[in-house]
């Protein structure tokens, strides 16, 4: 039977482009290849991307599988599943990485339980252990209260990574690789979960995960209203407004707002925390964030222990008196 | 429409972070003392939207819970919400599982109790947030998996599922039987009434040990795991806050504005 070698990033592609998140998985995969002393390949699955495959070896793969299929317009469990088990027995690879997004959570896990081998998601950091030279993949567990380090068995080790938690290589468009074509081999009849149409949410001004400068606002806001204060204080920083759980729950904002564990990850260069507690599961969306300021009438939230900056008190006070001197310095 | 919901047992992740303890061997979680642990507020959420369908559809729930010492009171939640049977795996044999050994048990009980169309999964688990274990059972038991749910209507023998994505939502169709896994946006889990309190109190669980599901002791627990547990650990807060003051609230706000500037966060 054949070794298992070398390192495989699945590229996910948006825009007719790579996706961030793959940019950053080639940039951290070409250093778990050094440190492995192996090859970094890619995987490019979808419809008409092969004109992708020079782009994923200017960020560093040494090799591109492509699968090109209409069949792959759309992630599906169903043909995902079959193609990666498929290109993961002709490259064999130690390691199989994917991004932390609504594909990698999908088909991450149903792909290792098919290889009858193991999975972490969400990882924040990813490292070759110079002595087993196994994976080390590091992720947060208990809503982010603790830090796990797993260790995977069997080969291949597959990992999803959170996105910003990596950085991409400068692309090199003189590099050179070898391309290989995969057939998809799909039959139409074996979906059986089928995606009818997508409806991407209406963002009105900058987007969450692209925001320099993030406004969060808790509990503690208490109602749609509130959240237009804040909208107010993001709009004159050029930031997105973005929010703990429960403010997504009762609606006072969109669900695509929600920031944490189980919403979306920000890093933005300033992250104003109005009326949020701070628990774990929210920081763990925006705990990498440059600078990070909180608002909050509770000197002992733990909010407190996470910022750089903070005023005790109410925020209905604090936020327009915070907004209006800002308005003031900003003009001069 | 027969439907299995998988719950379990956690310690309550609202306790506060403050509260939150390793234990000295590096490799798990200390209970906070004189917090009750609860039903996984995950799973909750895959309760409500069981219960949903019951409610539009009609049909029987079956709650199905894994673990070690779980206290009646606390697992019989489901039941209080409105599921119509309880079935426990419990053993000390299943301690230590990871998302492989959780999802091969749980799958092999699902196959005993035999008749369902749709099993339910928390999208995750508030303790290991590992996110694996709906996808692993429905691939162990070969069925379709619809993963992150917001909304889910059945009509003529299938499934329509709002699933969450990065860039909003999509509609996937899905074939019964299948597994869906709940993401929050499915609504907040309902409160138990009183009527279904009283209910839960009368209603004994059916309980499982690994031999009445047909699994070996190699297969389930710490011994079935495919993951090992290098390390735990708790990251470290710097804790060094500013805290800005000033003659009022309005004052210290126009403090912070001024701060922020002169440090150039701004």
């Amino acid at each position: 039977m054949a070794e298992n070698k070398g390192v495989l990033v699945l590229c996910e592609t948006k825009e007719d482009k790579l996706a961030s998140i793959s940019t950053e998985l080639l940039g951290g995969g070409r250093k778990l290849a050094g440190d492995l002393g192996q090859e970094l390949a890619a995987v490019l699955v979808g419809s008409g991307v092969g004109n992708l495959a020079q782009e994923a070896i200017a960020y560093g793969a040494d090799k591109v599988y492509v699968v090109d299929d209409p069949l792959l317009k759309d992630y599906q469990t169903d043909t995902y599943v079959p193609v990666l088990e498929k290109v993961a027995g002709q490259a064999m690879p130690q390691v199989l990485i994917m991004g932390q997004t609504s594909i990698g959570r999908d088909l991450a896990p149903r792909l290792a339980f098919r290889l009858n081998t193991a999975a972490s998601l969400g990882c924040l950091e990813l490292a070759i252990d110079p002595s087993s030279k196994k994976l080390l993949q590091t992720k947060p567990v208990y809503g982010g209260n603790a830090q796990a380090v797993f260790i995977t068995g069997s080969f291949p080790q597959i990992a999803t990574v959170r996105p910003k938690a990596m950085a991409p290589l400068a692309p090199d468009q003189s590099r050179k690789g070898e391309v290989v074509t995969v057939d998809a081999g799909l039959d139409a009849s074996a979906i059986r979960a089928k995606v009818l149409e997508q409806v991407p949410e209406e963002v009105e001004g900058i987007k969450l995960e692209d925001a320099e400068v993030v406004v969060g606002g808790g509990r503690g806001i208490g109602s749609p209203e509130g959240f237009q204060q804040l909208e107010e204080l993001a709009r004159l920083l050029k930031g997105a407004v973005g929010a703990t759980r429960p403010p997504c729950d009762n609606d006072w904002v969109p669900a695509g707002a929600q920031i944490g564990l189980t919403g979306k990850i920000v890093t933005p260069e300033l992250y104003i925390a109005v009326a949020l507690s701070g628990s774990s599961q929210h920081m763990s969306g925006c705990s990498s964030a440059k600078t990070i300021v909180a608002i909050n009438k509770d000197a002992e939230a733990n909010i407190f222990r996470e910022a750089r900056f903070g005023v005790v008190g109410d925020w209905k006070k604090i936020v327009p008196a915070f907004t209006e001197k800002l308005k003031e310095l900003l003009a001069k | 429409m027969n439907m299995i919901v998988c719950v379990k047992q956690v310690i309550d992740p609202e306790a506060p972070p403050a509260s939150f303890k390793i234990d000295p061997s590096g490799n798990k979680v200390v209970p906070p003392a004189g917090v009750s642990p609860v039903v996984d507020p995950y799973a909750e959420y895959a309760v409500e939207a069981a219960l949903k369908v019951k409610d539009a559809s009609g049909g029987k729930v079956t709650a199905l819970s894994l673990g070690s010492n779980q206290l009646r009171d606390i697992v019989k939640k489901p039941l209080a919400m409105g599921a119509d049977e309880l079935i426990l795996l419990e053993d000390e044999a299943f301690d230590g599982s990871d998302s492989w050994s959780t999802a091969y048990a749980l799958a092999m009980a699902i196959k005993k109790i035999g008749e369902y169309d749709i099993i339910f999964c928390g999208r995750e688990a508030s303790d290991w947030n590992a996110g694996q274990v709906g996808s692993g059972i429905a691939e162990i038991l070969g069925l379709p998996s619809v993963t992150l749910a917001e909304k889910i209507d059945i009509s003529d023998g299938k499934a329509r599922v709002q699933r969450k994505t990065d860039e909003g939502y999509e509609v996937v169709e899905v074939s019964l039987p299948c597994l869906i896994t709940a993401s929050n946006e499915i609504g907040e889990p309902r409160y138990p009434t009183i009527k279904g309190i009283m209910g839960a109190k009368k209603k004994e669980p059916v309980v499982w040990k690994p031999a009445d599901i047909g699994v070996e002791a190699a297969q389930i627990g710490a011994s079935g795991r495919h993951t090992k547990l290098h390390k735990l650990f708790q990251p470290v807060r710097e804790g060094k806050c500013e805290i800005i003051e000033g003659e009022g609230p309005e004052e210290a706000a126009a403090n912070l504005a001024v701060k922020l500037r002169e440090v150039k966060a701004l």
